[in-house]
């Protein structure tokens, strides 16, 4: 019996499950998946939940629910990956044995790194928005606001979902409009970037959407400490930025267990090639979705596309065929920009985000880069297949490599 | 691309002043460029300059808080060594392209 073990059953992990345990005999392949949560979070929909258009309900749901039938699941901590010996220890001091093993444990919030942050204003006047707790806890807390400062502020990149505090900012304005209290709310938006975003053409279409909406962006701003007494968020260049309320995507490492292994680089991410997802120095050893150390945003599009990339991969090395699939940094996002409207983006390693349709050529439905109804459609839509499609790893009409198709490439 | 002037060698920059070939790059270079930012070099500042073009040999990517943990400096002292943007403007001077953080 041969062994594929896949560590973290979040959206990487999960469809890696389903897409092997299609392909491979169960009398030869044993597939087992370690997570130390049971539950299954739709972590695109946080976002919502601070506004009060999604519930925990809409987001929360038990893992086993996905995973298909003839998959070992194990819920324990992870404590270390020995790749010398191919085993990994579990917390319960039991080990697995592994011909090839796939790491998909993610990114994780360290509000601790920055001083001040998880401090006495936690959960009170200083919330993200990237854990349940944190949303629910910021829905609260806007729930009897009475208005202020507002900012939205980024520590250090990269981090999951990278549009997403755009998002959260726009939606902001919005809520606050239809609450009838939009004068009295100053909204900042604070990012270590040049730019609304990385990407040029894309940061263009973001600030305009910023300014428009009376949202001021300080950029260039990395954050070396937060004052809870005077309510200040201070950078390494001494410069203040008073706040009444922050709302603030901490320092993303990877797993801690990527470090106990000595497998991470300085954020504890795990280097691999950028192309096949194959370890460089243990070739039966692969990284998928937000653990990974690749060029391209940490997002769940990305686990999608890279899943079916390492698909192959892993079904060339069993057969022990070179690895012939190319991820190409595939990413595709939604951005909603509030008032029921929202931007779309699909860029790769080579590619700037451009404007045209998707995914199909001049019909669309969707309009990249244009701000469009029919885009927020698709944001709402994607939770169903999501939870349906996507997890089980059943067929979506989306390539997972970028197409060039329907794209305009002069601006 | 365009071109430039520095120490007396024609070097290719892009539109934002960085370069396009590393191996162009001199010391002299960096010291001309530093003093547009009103910097003068010092062994610090090198040693900063070369790590940065190490990594970038490497083909790591380069945050302000992998430099600040690589022992030279921390992130305060980085600012320091190169006010207003010391990631940007180290890198300029480093004759590597612009850090282009991940998302």
């Amino acid at each position: 019996m041969k062994r594929i073990v896949i560590l973290g059953a979040g959206t990487a992990g999960t469809i890696m499950a389903n897409k092997l345990r299609k392909s491979l005999p169960a009398n030869n392949w044993e597939i087992t998946l370690v997570d130390r949560d049971t539950n299954h979070y739709y972590q695109p929909g946080f976002l919502f939940i601070p506004f009060g258009s999604y519930s925990e309900k809409d987001v929360v749901k038990p893992k086993a629910k996905f995973l298909p039938k003839g998959v070992n699941v194990i819920y324990t901590d992870i404590e270390r990956i020995e790749a010398d010996k191919n085993i990994v220890h579990l917390a319960n001091s039991k080990t697995l044995e592994y011909n090839f093993l796939i790491i998909a444990t993610g990114a994780h919030l360290k509000p601790d790194e920055t001083p001040g942050l998880k401090d006495k204003l936690y959960y009170k006047s200083i919330f993200d928005f990237y854990t349940l707790e944190g949303a629910l806890a910021l829905y609260q807390h806007f729930k009897n606001w009475q208005g202020g400062k507002l900012v939205m502020a980024i520590t250090e990149l990269p981090f999951k979902c990278p549009v997403a505090p755009i998002e959260f900012i726009c939606l902001a304005e919005a809520f606050f409009m239809k609450k009838g209290i939009r004068d009295k709310v100053d909204l900042t938006f604070v990012t270590p970037l040049s730019g609304a975003f990385t990407k040029p053409n894309c940061s263009e279409v973001l600030t305009k959407v910023l300014e428009e909406k009376g949202i001021k962006i300080v950029t260039d701003f990395y954050i070396e400490r937060i004052d809870n007494d005077t309510k200040t968020l201070i950078s390494y260049d001494g410069i203040e930025l008073p706040f009444d309320t922050l709302v603030i995507v901490p320092l993303n490492k990877g797993d801690d267990m990527i470090e106990r292994s000595g497998l991470g680089d300085d954020l504890n991410f795990v280097p691999v090639h950028k192309q096949t997802l194959q370890h460089e120095k243990y070739s039966n050893v692969f990284a998928l979705g937000d653990a990974a150390a690749i060029p391209t945003s940490k997002a769940g599009s990305v686990a999608h596309f890279a899943a079916e990339v390492l698909f192959d991969n892993i079904m060339s090395a069993i057969a022990g065929k070179p690895l012939e699939a190319i991820f190409d940094g595939h990413s595709n996002c939604y951005i909603e920009t509030g008032y029921g409207k929202a931007t779309l983006v699909d860029f790769n390693y080579d590619f700037e985000p451009l404007s045209g349709s998707y995914p199909l050529a001049g019909i669309g439905p969707f309009k990249l880069l244009s701000i469009t109804r029919i885009n927020h459609w698709g944001k709402l839509m994607f939770r169903w297949i999501y939870w349906y499609i996507l997890l089980k790893a059943r067929p979506l009409p989306v390539s997972s490599h970028m197409s060039m198709v329907g794209k305009n490439v002069r601006m | 691309m365009a071109e430039t002037i520095l120490a007396g060698v024609t070097v290719k920059v892009n539109g934002e002043g960085y370069f396009e070939d590393l191996s162009q790059w001199t010391k002299e270079m960096a010291i001309e460029m530093a003093k547009e930012y009103s910097i003068e070099l010092t062994d610090k500042h090198f040693e900063v300059i070369d790590y940065l073009r190490q990594k970038q040999k490497a083909g790591e990517q380069l945050t302000i808080r992998k430099v600040g943990g690589s022992g030279i400096t921390d992130i305060k002292g980085l600012y320091t060594l190169f006010p207003g943007g010391p990631l940007k403007i180290s890198s300029k001077l480093a004759g590597i392209p612009k850090p282009v953080s991940c998302i």
